[in-house]
């Protein structure tokens, strides 16, 4: 469990860490747009000199972002080799039937590569700079809008806040159950696939009975607190926009206008 | 005195096919300010009770009525504002992500403004002595201290009527001593009436009145000092055991019980006659 980066808060207190997450989360969603506008070496570079500036702003260890991409490496190196087997055009390398490596494959497979690796950087940056229940908070303000075409955005984001607040109850209960069933004589991660994947039952049926009837107390807490759902509430945790919240917005326009100056026209190798 | 809770005929059973009713014909009534304290074995239909009384189950015969309201009819947000409830298990009922936010919920709901709704959880948070761990998530914090965030965020709300299912029995005895008495002090100047589920003796030892449910049904209802005096199989505070013990001694002491403080004056002066 503790392997899993994504998804995961380092506390500290840089220039990133105090940003709004409204304009981490915004920034960073557009900043995934913006990069299917480069096409060339030198956007590229472009990008990757902001994506490592970004890093470094968030004194978080670079170690700590490779591992970040370490879960995912295989999907991405799956994703290039499609890119490379079935570009065609400019030299060819190799030509083996249906199947042929040829040079603008071979480019646009790194340029994927790249695109890839950059936006899982770009994402942890984010998870690991901001709190799990600040980024739940922003999700939910910026997508007020929805509520207009009836999607309950306050009741989802309350149910995403309420499952955050109790991963480590779940992961003690896991524990818990795993410790009894280890008194009875079950031995995990022993046997075959089939009998390890057994052994998984007598540890999934408890915990989910005791997240069934966990649920319902909680209901029953929150009703008799007066909760309603539909219902206007008022938010206690409130998000300052600052002028640095504004300026980093500035900084994504900046690259922006840098890269559509710097894209080549028409695509790769024109 | 006007009774606040007025219950009559109440009946209630979880499962209609079965004959045995978890609560059969309850009648009480609860004055303004009163502290009642209803204890029994387990399965005594305590905590039933007080789901019924809160309007989260609904009776199956009978009349709950709170405050000139009738519970299931008006059992609205609004109806709700004026009862506090807290369960016994404050992991369940810790909603917020942090001790702050979980006082919020319950404020949020009723749509309060921020600089109210911050002036109230500091206010409620410095009751429990919760106020320097406002800001920790509740993985960090002891069962005591989840139940003392609990029942703040239920002092926050400003009830005219607590209910405590259990509420106290994650403390331990010395932190439980002291919230007993910051809520009973709160429970004078604010006239709010409470009522305390438990098994604690010496938390029902310190109600107006004491309320014994057995099978559903109301057995004994009186002050501390009767309930004492008559059911024997209840194992009484040490103060009144101690009492008990001196009389078939040859002490001289008065008919009613007595709080550990009356009796620790009382030994005094005692042992200054003799």
């Amino acid at each position: 469990m503790n392997k899993l980066i994504l998804g995961r808060y380092f506390p500290g207190d840089s220039w990133l860490h105090r940003l709004d997450p409204r304009a981490k989360l915004l920034a960073g969603v557009y900043f995934i747009f913006v990069l299917f506008l480069a096409n060339n070496w030198e956007t590229y570079l472009v990008l990757g000199l902001f994506t490592f500036a970004v890093m470094r702003l968030s004194d978080v260890k670079f170690g700590i972002y490779l591992r970040g991409v370490r879960p995912l490496i295989w999907l991405i190196l799956f994703t290039v080799f499609l890119q490379i087997l079935f570009t065609a055009g400019g030299e060819i390398y190799l030509d083996w039937g249906p199947i042929t490596i040829s040079e603008f494959g071979l480019i646009n497979g790194v340029y994927i590569f790249c695109r890839f690796v950059m936006i899982i950087f770009i994402s942890t940056v984010i998870t690991l700079t901001t709190k799990p229940i600040d980024l739940t908070d922003a999700i939910n303000i910026l997508l007020r809008p929805l509520q207009k075409l009836r999607i309950p955005v306050d009741e989802l984001s309350l149910m995403l806040s309420i499952s955050l607040r109790f991963i480590p109850n779940l992961l003690d209960e896991t524990q818990k159950v795993m410790d009894a069933q280890r008194a009875r004589g079950t031995e995990f991660g022993e046997g075959s696939l089939f009998r390890q994947m057994k052994t998984l039952v007598p540890i999934f049926l408890p915990l989910f009975v005791s997240s069934l009837n966990r649920a319902e107390d909680m209901a029953n807490a929150m009703e008799v607190r007066g909760y309603q759902s539909g219902e206007k509430r008022s938010i206690f945790r409130q998000l300052y926009w600052r002028r640095r919240d504004t300026l980093s917005l500035f900084i994504m326009i900046l690259l922006t206008t840098l890269l559509i100056w710097l894209r080549t026209e028409g695509g790769i190798g024109h | 005195m006007k009774p606040i809770v007025k219950v009559k005929n109440l009946t209630f059973k979880y499962d209609k096919r079965i004959e045995e009713e978890t609560l059969s014909d309850l009648s009480f009534t609860v004055n303004q300010g009163e502290w009642l304290a209803v204890i029994g074995h387990n399965g005594s239909g305590k905590s039933t009770l007080a789901k019924l009384l809160v309007g989260l189950l609904e009776p199956e015969e009978g009349s709950i009525c709170i405050a000139g309201l009738n519970v299931n009819d008006t059992m609205n947000r609004n109806g709700r504002s004026h009862i506090g409830l807290v369960f016994q298990n404050p992991e369940n009922q810790f909603i917020g992500t942090t001790v702050e936010d979980d006082v919020a919920f319950g404020l949020e709901n009723i749509n309060m403004p921020y600089e109210e709704m911050v002036k109230r959880i500091g206010k409620a948070l410095k009751l429990v002595d919760m106020y320097e761990f406002r800001s920790h998530d509740p993985s960090r914090l002891s069962g005591g201290q989840k139940q003392r965030v609990a029942i703040a965020g239920m002092l926050a709300l400003k009830p005219s009527l607590i209910i405590l299912d259990e509420a106290l029995v994650m403390l331990d005895p010395k932190s439980r001593r002291e919230l007993l008495s910051t809520l009973q002090h709160l429970i004078k100047t604010e006239n709010i009436t409470v009522i305390s589920i438990t098994h604690d003796m010496n938390e029902a030892a310190s109600a107006d009145r004491i309320m014994i449910l057995e099978k559903g049904r109301i057995v004994k209802s009186g002050s501390p000092s009767l309930i004492f005096e008559e059911q024997l199989d209840l194992q009484p505070p040490f103060a009144e055991r101690l009492k008990r013990e001196l009389i078939t001694r040859g002490g001289e002491f008065p008919e009613n019980y007595m709080t550990e403080e009356e009796m620790v004056r009382r030994l005094c002066n005692y042992c200054l006659i003799v």
